[in-house]
């Protein structure tokens, strides 16, 4: 099923920006995190459709993740 | 040598230090601005009159060996939103004052002919002097004393735009780089105009430095400070590699970017102007571009940046997520070099540029220009602002007065300052800030941010109402009490997070001045600042009708969430209840 991906900040470096490919059913946000060899305790924000989401979530086909690492501003 | 007060009384030309009274003395930064502007100006008073008084003061570990404690507070009442003020700002001055064992400067009165003054600082004297600088931008101010006088000189200074006391102009303060760091918004700028003050130069040398307590358990309190401050990942890694401009693509997804005169909470061209996109073009153009900036001395996060031109030259510093949203999303520019501009001309003009940005989100709403309109924006800056034509007035005006002016419905403020950079129906905590704030809508004041967006310090889901007052309220409490002790505001990312560093702030203050504070008194000192600026509001004029949102963000939903603010007025006004 179709996933949106998308990488944030320091995420992006030798991975993707934006990615939408075909993902095995029952996908989570770790999931998807681990395929992409990001540790889990780089992830700040877990965006799922643009709403905080669980890590362990299923994900649906067309749903739009978006993982940030631990970041701040203001 | 004890710390001293230097008075300056424009209206008789006279300058004279006196003794801190006792119940200023455990006061710094906005705890000191805001109890001596509510103790010397009258709350119904003219704001550009002579009974405004224009308070600079340093923090309470200002000066100190404590990394990021160079922020240096400004108050008054406020021009733009007849609310008492206060703004603070990195740069060298505050350390400077410090050192010079000056708690705070007070400039009252006003001249009676329009004359525009220098104000020369050493540690034992203050000079008046006429100056022939008119019209001229903060850079040249700048530079033209750091030649005079030195270059290590600290400078405050106005640009044009305070010389017109626009209600939107600021403050500049002089950097380590010789570049400038804003008290930006309240119209401070035009306070310190209608005293017909261009800037104050501070000279440090011979400044008897400070004095600690007990040297040593100051020297390890800061050690565990400095040291949270690095391992932290948002104020160790994510704001010195990315900057705060990280942010516009983390409320382009959560949908809560204030997008075209807050239209919608997301925007197309959001990659364009994003802080991946500058820091990849910090990089690639190299020359003067530096990823990481101190915008003060002692500084460990280096936040800041220096954004280059094509050609690898200067173009903005401090180049930050605010003025990036306001000038581009909300405006709906995409094109990062011209924002980049329009935040050098700001700086140059002494203009703040939330209020300027979204003052252009309106303006665009009632087509003077079109959304998108990079060269137009621009163009209104270089010929209408500078030259303060009757639309750079109107501008310079700020958002609700140009909004009023064209009949706009549609103009997002509270108490008459423009709201920041979180749409308030899809980051409702900031809502809650925006509308409680003694200081109109103000991002600083209690960044909800942290904890419905970013994961530190817990998580309440921004979506919803529930817990978004409490947060508001705890987070107004410790800024103000953060505010007092001149330490730079990211320092909050590890104190949600790192016991050890909150506890070491209230050791060294402890060190520092020989006291026995605990936590419950950095929060009761925060309480009382709150309840003072309140009062002070109360007394001119405003009441919890004030507190309030524009209707419209009660009546529109914001897409992508399709969320409303949904507060009554009653849930708003339990903020107060403490």
């Amino acid at each position: 099923m179709e996933i949106g991906v998308r990488l944030f900040a320091g995420f992006r470096k030798e991975r993707f920006r934006e990615s939408a490919m075909a993902w095995e059913a029952g996908m989570t946000p770790r999931s998807i995190a681990g395929l992409l060899k990001i540790p889990m305790e780089e992830v700040g924000i877990i965006f799922v459709n643009g709403r905080h989401a669980d890590p362990d979530l299923p994900l649906l086909a067309g749903d739009v993740l978006s993982l940030f690492p631990v970041v701040g501003g203001g | 040598m004890s710390d001293r007060i230097l008075r300056i009384d424009m209206t008789s030309g006279s300058t004279v230090f006196e003794p801190v009274p006792e119940a200023w003395a455990g006061l710094g930064g906005r705890g000191l601005t805001s109890a001596i502007v509510a103790a010397e100006v009258p709350p119904t008073c003219h704001p550009l009159g002579k009974n405004n008084k224009l308070v600079f003061a340093p923090g309470l570990l200002s000066g100190t060996r404590a990394a990021n404690s160079g922020r240096l507070s400004a108050g008054a009442k406020s021009p733009l939103t007849g609310t008492i003020k206060e703004s603070n700002a990195g740069g060298t001055s505050a350390r400077m004052l410090a050192l010079m064992g000056i708690k705070a400067i007070i400039i009252e009165g006003m001249p009676e002919e329009k004359k525009l003054f220098g104000i020369h600082v050493t540690h034992d004297s203050a000079r008046i002097v006429e100056t022939d600088m008119a019209g001229a931008g903060n850079f040249s101010v700048v530079e033209k004393l750091s030649g005079e006088e030195g270059g290590k000189a600290g400078v405050i200074s106005i640009g044009p735009a305070g010389e017109m006391a626009m209600p939107s102009a600021n403050i500049s303060v002089k950097d380590p780089q010789g570049r400038v760091r804003s008290l930006g918004r309240g119209g401070l700028g035009a306070v310190m105009g209608s005293k017909g003050i261009k800037y104050l130069s501070i000279d440090p040398s011979d400044a008897p430095g400070i004095s600690y307590a007990d040297e040593n358990a100051f020297k390890e309190a800061s050690k565990v400070f400095a040291k949270a401050l690095t391992e932290h990942p948002v104020s160790g890694e994510g704001l010195p590699t990315y900057g705060t401009n990280v942010l516009l693509n983390v409320l382009h997804e959560a949908g809560g970017l204030p997008t075209r005169n807050f239209r919608t909470g997301s925007f197309d061209g959001h990659e364009g102007i994003s802080g991946e996109t500058m820091h990849a073009r910090i990089e690639e153009r190299g020359g003067e571009g530096r990823v990481r900036h101190s915008c003060h001395p002692g500084c460990v996060i280096q936040c800041s940046q220096v954004y280059p031109d094509k050609n690898g030259k200067v173009k903005a510093s401090g180049f930050e997520y605010e003025s990036v949203w306001a000038m581009g999303a909300n405006c709906g520019i995409d094109d990062l070099d011209a924002l980049a501009e329009a935040d050098h001309m700001l700086d140059d003009i002494g203009m703040d540029t939330i209020e300027f940005g979204v003052t252009m989100g309106v303006a665009m709403e009632a087509g003077i220009l079109s959304f998108g309109d990079a060269s137009g924006m621009l163009r209104i800056l270089k010929e209408e602002v500078t030259k303060g034509s009757p639309l750079g007035r109107l501008v310079g005006a700020g958002a609700e007065c140009l909004g009023k002016a064209y009949g706009m419905r549609r103009v997002p403020t509270v108490k008459g300052q423009s709201i920041p950079a979180y749409d308030p129906r899809s980051v409702k905590g900031m809502g809650i800030t925006y509308a409680t704030s003694t200081m109109g809508a103000d991002h600083t004041a209690g960044y909800t941010v942290t904890s419905n967006i970013l994961n530190v310090g817990g998580m309440v889901d921004p979506l919803k109402k529930e817990g978004q007052v409490e947060l508001s309220r705890n987070l107004q409490i410790a800024t103000a009490a953060i505010d007092s002790t001149g330490l730079c505001l990211f320092v909050a990312f590890p104190v949600l997070d790192i016991p050890e560093s909150f506890n070491a702030i209230v050791d060294m203050l402890n060190a520092r001045f020989g006291l026995s504070l605990t936590g419950d008194d950095v929060s009761a000192l925060g309480t009382s600042i709150l309840k003072t600026e309140r009062e002070f509001n109360r007394k001119a004029g405003f009441t919890e009708a004030a507190d309030r949102l524009p209707e419209f963000f009660s009546e529109e939903t914001l897409p992508p969430h399709n969320t409303i603010w949904d507060f009554s007025d009653a849930e708003v006004d339990a903020f107060w209840e403490f």
